[in-house]
């Protein structure tokens, strides 16, 4: 197996995340967005630690993981506040800090 | 080293449909649907790289939890279950084109840089053993940090999201 399989895969898999990042409206999707960038990370994090041949790869994949689990609870916990205040998550709604 | 690339067609045509299928659907359950396929396909990946304990973690985090996670997310902000029209902004061929070059720069550094490097035909066995160890050695102080950072995004899920 060529590196590159792996590393094309999570370039192709991260530019997918940021087009939905930034084309979807629902807060929900661009959480999910976000977790599609994040995983695109983790098996670059896990195919260079594999050429390396350390563990330390798959050490800081099981951080990001941890991460992105801390990030979707506080994430959905704030979507859900500007859910019962506004009664809308549409991204393109929430333009309270436009100055 | 064949069936091995053949395992790596197969997972990474479905994350890649799958992935696409996140971020264009018109149906918000669909795309939390679609994304156990992206993780899925990826836990796969980290099964070919010889990563059984970060394949194991993908599985019960990412599929056992996080996605659930993400369909009581649809569930309490009453999202129409069915399609809608209006799930990708207006401005989403600018965003394509963003996307597109930042994925075609990315492709292009990387033919660039790993244009034939091969992975080791026969890969260092790194054991859970070998991974906890490493956790619990030489990075003790980040996996403290991560455990005061889960516990404060859990008080902080709670303190926002209780009424009160």
């Amino acid at each position: 197996m060529l590196i590159n399989q792996f590393l094309i895969l999570g370039a192709v898999l991260f530019a997918l995340g940021v087009y939905g990042v930034l084309a979807r409206r629902n807060a929900v999707t661009v959480l999910m967005s976000i977790e599609l960038v994040l995983n695109a990370v983790n098996i670059n994090f896990v195919a260079f630690g594999m050429m390396n041949g350390d563990v330390v790869g798959q050490v800081f994949a099981l951080f990001v993981i941890a991460v992105a689990a801390a990030e979707v609870g506080v994430g959905l916990a704030l979507i859900l506040l500007i859910y019962r205040t506004r009664t809308d998550i549409d991204v393109d709604e929430l333009d309270l800090l436009r100055g | 080293m064949v069936a091995q690339n053949i395992a790596f067609g197969i997972i990474a045509a479905v994350v890649v449909l799958s992935a696409f299928r996140v971020v264009t659907t018109s149906n918000v359950v669909h795309a939390a649907l679609y994304l156990v396929g992206v993780l899925a396909g990826i836990g796969g990946l980290y099964i070919l790289l010889v990563a059984e304990f970060v394949a194991t973690t993908q599985y019960l985090v990412y599929i056992g939890a996080i996605v659930v996670l993400f369909l009581f997310g649809i569930m309490l902000t009453r999202a129409p279950i069915g399609r809608t029209a209006d799930l990708t902004s207006k401005q989403w061929p600018v965003a394509a084109l963003v996307a597109s070059l930042l994925g075609g720069v990315l492709v292009y550094a990387l033919l660039d840089e790993f244009d034939d490097t091969e992975l080791p035909e026969e890969p260092v066995i790194n054991r859970t053993a070998d991974v906890g160890d490493s956790i619990f050695s030489q990075f003790i102080i980040p996996f403290e940090a991560v455990s005061v950072l889960l516990l404060a995004a859990l008080i902080g899920a709670i303190v926002l999201a209780r009424r009160d």
